[in-house]
């Protein structure tokens, strides 16, 4: 059994730590806030010869995404990270590394896309690399960051899946606060993710192959695509099987949807990321009151767990969404799109209002969340839903 | 001790808050206890007023937002006094300590504060000029936090105080720390 040692850490030194124990070959990466302690600590951990990682320094994040896809086909374990504005001029580079199935794991520290210039937590970079074709995890603690990040490299490497993944954890919130966290002894990771064995690699020299070649009309590009779209609802049953697997290890189970109160619950939130522990923190007094409500925490992004959502949330009176992104024009933000279609095939017609919250680092009071589910509580007594989405602590209705 | 505990510390960035906040959260976990410590992101610029943040508690912490309720708030710059409301949220009976050579009665008066809160002041930057040579109030202000709280244990924080200096000083520098919380922790007068 693995040995477990408790740390006073921050979401990114353990994330650093993961990747480490991960021993990836290669990492290509271009500093940015608030993921910049990541690749710092790691570099000196490189430095140190405590990790032996090809560590490439880049002139941006467009460079290190290429980088980690050359290395990436080439046959190494490739990992890196990134933010913000830098998984934005990855953009383009994402989908490629998708396209070409190359098994990257990169972590994503959220942060509020420019203008105005925020350097603050929110899901607006990660709601931009959506269809990018990436597994995409989300972290509500350090200790998930870590726990993500581990399980990201043998999903990501499954020959099920060979795709792309990305765990993301809060900006500053999570990042950069000392929390407590349990992380295992390097042997254990290292065993339980074992060696990459690529199927096909650019080094291979006696078996040569191609890679993200032309397809013009009439070649293969969207049969590529539906293999892509193939390889991501494979992602599902290796996500839970995976963690299972990491389960016994760790002793720290793991949902693809989490729930808290649900057993009985009327009215429930739907959130991701670190929210959830503030959220989860009002439904335990609320309940304690007793008020009959639940929280549903989505752990994976992608592939959306639209089936086991849909069950967590059936027969509610009412659901509230906290979108920490906004999809302007839509009818609501990224999370209350996927729900609400989640929803669409329930026996009876739920409710669901959407809460934009938090964007550029708002801070999120417990009384925001408090609101939310005093909206609920009216929604179920029989009141009109509020008209969505509501902003959720903006300084004036606007 | 109650459930929670939360601590928010004001300073002048270089003073060491962050790393105070830190150490004091690190300490309660080597009590076993649950335990957050971040500072107010933002640009770093020396010399800038900034908050950090504590929470310790004996079960799990969920929550993330900043602390507007403080149990107890630390200061370690008595001109932040004029310029920032280093009492604003303050629970009823909350502590306020304060490092700085004015009496406790004369910064309560200067303070807007609920009747049964305390201020206790220590003169942490002339004990960290006494004993480590340097003006740096930070670990002092924890020996004084220790007296009036005790919200981690006195010895615990000098042992893992010993060994964060150990990477880089040798026992004499322990010894200045060393004394320097044991003197603020007798100094601290309350009002």
């Amino acid at each position: 059994m693995p040995e477990h040692k408790t740390l006073a850490a921050t979401g990114n030194t353990v994330v650093a730590e993961a990747m480490r124990q991960c021993k990836p070959d290669v990492m290509a990466a271009y500093p940015i806030t608030p993921q910049t302690t990541i690749v710092e600590e790691y570099a000196a951990m490189v430095a140190k010869g405590r990790v032996h990682t090809e560590y490439v320094t880049v002139e941006s994040e467009h460079s290190a995404m290429s980088a980690c896809i050359g290395a990436s086909a080439a046959g190494a374990r490739v990992m890196t990270a990134t933010s913000s504005q830098g998984l934005a001029l990855m953009w383009e580079e994402l989908h490629i590394a998708a396209g070409m199935r190359l098994p990257i794991v990169m972590a994503n520290a959220n942060r509020a896309l420019s203008a105005p210039i925020n350097i603050h937590c929110d899901h607006s970079d990660i709601m931009g690399a959506r269809d990018a074709g990436w597994v995409t995890y989300f972290a509500e603690t350090a200790q998930e960051a870590y726990d993500n990040t581990i399980m990201a490299c043998r999903v990501a490497e499954h020959p099920d899946v060979m795709l792309p993944v990305m765990t993301t954890l809060d900006g500053f919130i999570t990042t950069h606060s000392i929390d407590r966290v349990s992380v295992m002894d390097d042997e254990s990771v290292s065993g339980f993710v074992g060696q990459y064995v690529p199927k096909t690699a650019l080094l291979d020299l006696e078996n040569p192959v191609m890679h993200g070649a032309f397809s013009g009309l009439g070649g293969p590009y969207f049969e590529f695509k539906k293999q892509q779209r193939i390889a991501m609802e494979n992602a599902r049953k290796v996500v839970k099987d995976v963690a299972e697997e990491y389960a016994k290890l760790s002793g720290r189970p793991f949902d693809v949807v989490e729930t808290w109160g649900m057993e009985d619950a009327e009215t429930a939130i739907v959130v991701m990321g670190s929210t959830a522990g503030n959220t989860r923190h009002v439904a335990r007094d609320l309940r304690a009151k007793g008020e009959r409500m639940g929280l549903v925490k989505i752990r994976v992004w992608r592939p959306f767990p639209h089936v086991e959502l849909a069950a967590a949330l059936k027969g509610l009176k009412a659901v509230a969404v906290l979108d920490r992104a906004e999809s302007f024009g839509a009818e609501g933000g990224p999370l209350f799109l996927e729900t609400r279609s989640a929803l669409y095939d329930a026996a009876e017609r739920i409710p669901v209002v959407d809460y934009i919250y938090g964007l550029g680092g708002s801070d999120v009071k417990l009384e925001l969340i408090e609101r939310a589910y005093k909206d609920l509580s009216d929604i179920a007594a029989g009141g009109a839903a509020p008209a969505g989405p509501v902003y959720l602590g903006a300084r004036e209705e606007a | 001790m109650q459930q929670l505990t939360e601590i928010r510390w004001h300073a002048r960035a270089g003073q060491g808050a962050v790393t105070a906040a830190k150490v004091v959260a690190e300490t309660a976990l080597a009590a076993d206890q649950y335990m957050q410590a971040m500072p107010e992101y933002g640009p770093e610029r020396m010399g800038a007023p900034i908050k950090a943040f504590t929470r310790i508690s004996k079960v799990p912490i969920e929550i993330h937002c900043n602390i507007e309720n403080p149990d107890i708030v630390v200061v370690l710059d008595d001109s932040l006094l004029e310029i920032v409301n280093v009492a604003d949220g303050l629970v009823d009976d909350g502590v306020i300590v304060v490092n700085t050579c004015t009496p406790p009665a004369e910064v309560r008066a200067r303070l807007s504060m609920p009747a049964n809160a305390r201020v206790a002041c220590v003169d942490a930057s002339g004990i960290a000029l006494d004993t480590i040579k340097r003006d740096i109030p930070n670990t002092p202000m924890v020996g004084a936090l220790i007296k009036l709280t005790g919200v981690v244990d006195m010895e615990a924080f000098k042992s893992l105080l010993a060994k964060n200096l150990s990477k880089k000083f040798g026992q004499e520098m322990i010894d200045a720390n060393w004394a320097s919380v044991d003197r603020a922790f007798e100094e601290v007068t309350v009002a």
